[in-house]
């Protein structure tokens, strides 16, 4: 198993950042769907990201089980498991399933690719979150459709090396 | 530099079952935003693709980017076609490929 996360690395004022940074946004707990005044926004690369993995298609809501903590105590390792709603048959299945985060310096984390032989749409990981912000899940189906799941995560300290 | 390639497969499976492959590998994952202490950026340094072959058959695929922690961690599941052997490759920013491979013990 993992062998556990040196937060010594950080120097005494990037962590005293993080953890302004981390407070700073603490108070923006609302849900993507009703933005509130001031919430953070997603970011240029998120918005270009998400543009070229959706292309023409239009993501609908559904299908999709995101596992992630409400709450993530450190942002340099946050688990996550992704499950998709198919049948994962040779004519019904999910193709790929695209992780990204919308405020993170790079909004892609990562894209899954599967076919029928996995039997189940289900991948496990652990991803790194900068600060508190929405990490999004697009899954394509074999026949070019685009699901979608938004999650809000708070993140006390964050990752990715601010 | 990449070490410590781990597969975690069921003890035993039999064709037909649905099986779960963990796997794990010992990489900073380096994410190039990251400065040393002269204020020099230190350089990206990632695992960038990850790819499951069972049998000499690509089964699984996926390509990383900073966001996946450090020491990356990864499961999918596969249904077992047959008994066969697991080759995983981890691909980092220097083009260098660790590679595990790990024997599926059918019952």
């Amino acid at each position: 198993m993992p062998d556990p996360i040196d937060i010594s690395i950080l120097s005494r004022r990037e962590f005293v950042a993080a953890g302004a940074a981390a407070a700073a946004f603490a108070p923006f707990v609302a849900r993507a769907e009703d933005p509130a005044p001031g919430a953070p926004l997603p970011s240029q690369k998120f918005k270009d990201d998400f543009a070229r993995i959706t292309g023409s298609a239009t993501p609908v809501e559904g299908k999709i089980t995101v596992d992630l903590p409400e709450t993530a105590e450190n942002g340099n390792f946050v688990p996550i498991t992704i499950v998709v709603d198919s049948p994962m048959t040779d004519t019904d299945y999910i193709k790929a399933i695209h992780l990204l985060s919308t405020e993170n310096p790079a909004a892609h984390v990562a894209t899954f690719h599967l076919s029928p032989v996995n039997a189940v749409a289900r991948v496990q990981s652990r991803m790194r979150l900068a600060k508190t912000q929405d990490v999004v899940v697009l899954a394509e189906q074999s026949n070019g459709e685009m699901l979608i799941s938004t999650t809000r995560v708070k993140v006390v300290i964050g990752g990715c090396g601010i | 530099m990449a070490a410590n390639p781990r597969i975690k497969l069921p003890e035993t499976a039999a064709i037909g079952d649905v099986i779960e492959i963990k796997t794990l590998i010992t990489h900073v994952m380096e994410t190039g935003n990251r400065h040393d202490k002269t204020g020099k950026p230190i350089p990206r340094d990632i695992i960038h693709a990850f790819v499951a072959k069972f049998d000499g058959r690509e089964v699984f695929r996926a390509e990383f980017g900073p966001g996946i922690s450090a020491n990356p961690y990864l499961a999918f599941h596969m249904r077992v076609p047959g008994p066969g052997i697991f080759e995983i490759a981890w691909t980092d920013d220097h083009g260098v490929t660790t590679v595990a491979t790990a024997q599926l013990k059918l019952i």
